[in-house]
């Protein structure tokens, strides 16, 4: 697998778009950190920026690698490899060449601008840790998707309803529901809620790392208690990881079964 | 060498295979005929586990081959179309190739033959279709395997490379392998063929010599005698 993950990490590292999307972050960083002399608005800022784009990047690079190497793929079927092994290979090429992207790009300004010697360091990783874990969770997700619709058309489609639904439509209906039931005692609903969408669960960690859940209001004393322990850090971690490894999981087997 | 039993494929609706039986056991050049859509492209994939049968049998050296995936070390294959990673270099492509295998190849009297030396630093996607082919054939013929598949090889190939390609194929059965080949072009078939395996309708129709399939069809040229089938069935 790491013969295969190395070759489709190379391929990615020399596409343009790479480039594009690591000198976007080191900008951004540069930017924040040196116009705005505050590095925990800084932070905020490219949260928000970080909880929309790296969903939307993992999703398009996701679904455009897997039908732009479609043909090198059925090169590698053909030689002595388990399916598997290069369907994983491409994808953790694909996502680790994205989150070393956005990790290098928001890395470096913070670095030259002495992240080191702040105490804001603990709070800039747990962004970059969230962000690269959103990468990983959309790539995958894409993958999917690609790997069930043989018509590229309707794959990129899918996909970035997919994204969309998670960073916009999700909320929506969140909040019709929150509303329409406002007379019933909605923690409980909205904790699950909120944990069953990355891009939320996300948010929240990081909002409550930021140690600004003040602004979540009410919920937000409700999420502190359950999200501000021990076990419901683990516990929301848990659910990071397991965007990632159902959807992995769901590849191998989809891979399978399909016909090139 | 391969043994297929009773194979089922259907994409869809569309029946391709339907209950194909087929045995090489022989060395030699073997083309693969049939009308578009007949499955020659889909019995190959079956063989190399690229394409997933509903029902029946693939046997490779005697040992079933469904759902594995080592026997392939002992296949080399030449797709139908030339695609390989834009950003990739020829030489880092080949390298890849091998490093996957890890078995020894002789790449290097193939570069020199259909003389692609000169793109070896270049990237892939900046070929043309002809060297793409040529760069494909050398992956297909650098390593030493028992059976060759070639999905239509001539395909973009100019006069001379043309001439290489059917010399490489006389080696390789010079060395006792078996070949299978699939194209349409009947002089190739004619030039090289041993026997003919015809496809129709997702069965075996016809299995034998070019004399025997014209002989059969009572046509001299075996353009005409593969019409002939074709025609009858049309009908």
């Amino acid at each position: 697998m790491l013969k295969i993950l190395k070759y489709s990490f190379y391929d990615l590292m020399r596409s343009r778009w790479s480039y594009v999307y690591f000198f976007f972050y080191l900008i951004l960083g540069f930017v924040l950190l040196f116009l705005n002399n505050d590095v925990s608005k800084a932070i905020i800022t490219i949260m928000n920026i970080i909880l929309v784009l790296t969903p939307l990047i993992g999703t398009i690079f996701g679904v455009m690698y897997y039908y732009d190497s479609r043909e090198f793929t059925e090169l590698l079927l053909a030689q002595p490899l388990k399916r598997s092994t290069i369907f994983m290979g491409q994808y953790f090429g694909v996502a680790i060449s994205l989150a070393l992207s956005l990790v290098l790009g928001l890395g470096i300004p913070f670095a030259a601008y002495g992240l080191f010697q702040s105490s804001e360091i603990w709070n800039f990783s747990s962004l970059l840790v969230t962000g690269a874990f959103l990468t990983f969770i959309f790539v995958a997700l894409s993958y999917n998707l690609a790997l069930s619709y043989e018509n590229k058309i309707k794959g990129f489609g899918f996909a970035i309803l997919m994204w969309l639904f998670f960073a916009v439509i999700y909320d929506g209906i969140f909040l019709i529901l929150m509303m329409s039931f406002n007379d019933y005692p909605l923690d409980k609903m909205a904790l699950i809620g909120s944990s069953l969408n990355p891009i939320d669960l996300s948010r929240i960690l990081i909002i409550l790392k930021l140690d600004i859940s003040a602004l979540l209001g009410y919920t937000g004393a409700v999420f502190k208690n359950f999200f501000g322990t021990m076990s419901g850090m683990v516990t929301s971690f848990g659910l990071l990881v397991a965007w990632v490894v159902f959807p992995i999981w769901r590849i191998v087997g989809k891979s399978r079964k399909k016909d090139f | 060498m391969i043994k297929i039993e009773q194979l089922y494929k259907s994409f869809g609706k569309v029946d391709v295979l339907e209950g194909l039986d087929l045995e090489i056991t022989d060395k030699g050049i073997f083309a693969i005929l049939g009308p578009n859509g007949s499955g020659k492209t889909t019995l190959i994939k079956s063989i190399l586990g690229m394409v997933i049968p509903q029902k029946g049998k693939i046997y490779f050296q005697g040992e079933p081959v469904m759902g594995k995936w080592d026997y392939r070390s002992n296949i080399s294959y030449l797709p139908q179309i030339a695609q390989f990673p834009v950003n990739l270099k020829v030489r880092e492509l080949i390298e890849m190739i091998k490093n996957i295998r890890g078995q020894s190849s002789n790449e290097k009297r193939l570069i020199d033959l259909f003389k692609v030396q000169p793109f070896m630093d270049k990237k892939l996607g900046t070929l043309s279709g002809g060297t793409k082919q040529k760069i494909n054939l050398v992956l297909t013929f650098m390593f030493d395997s028992d059976l060759i598949i070639l999905d239509e090889p001539t395909t973009g190939l100019d006069p001379v490379a043309l001439i290489y390609l059917k010399e490489l194929i006389q080696e390789e059965k010079a060395k006792g392998k078996l070949i299978l080949v699939t194209t349409h072009i009947m002089k190739l078939v004619e030039e090289i063929a041993d026997k003919i395996v015809f496809i129709l309708d997702g069965k075996i129709y016809f299995e034998g010599t070019v004399n025997e399939i014209q002989s059969k069809t009572g046509e001299d040229d075996l353009e005409h005698a593969i019409a002939n089938i074709l025609k009858e069935t049309y009908a």
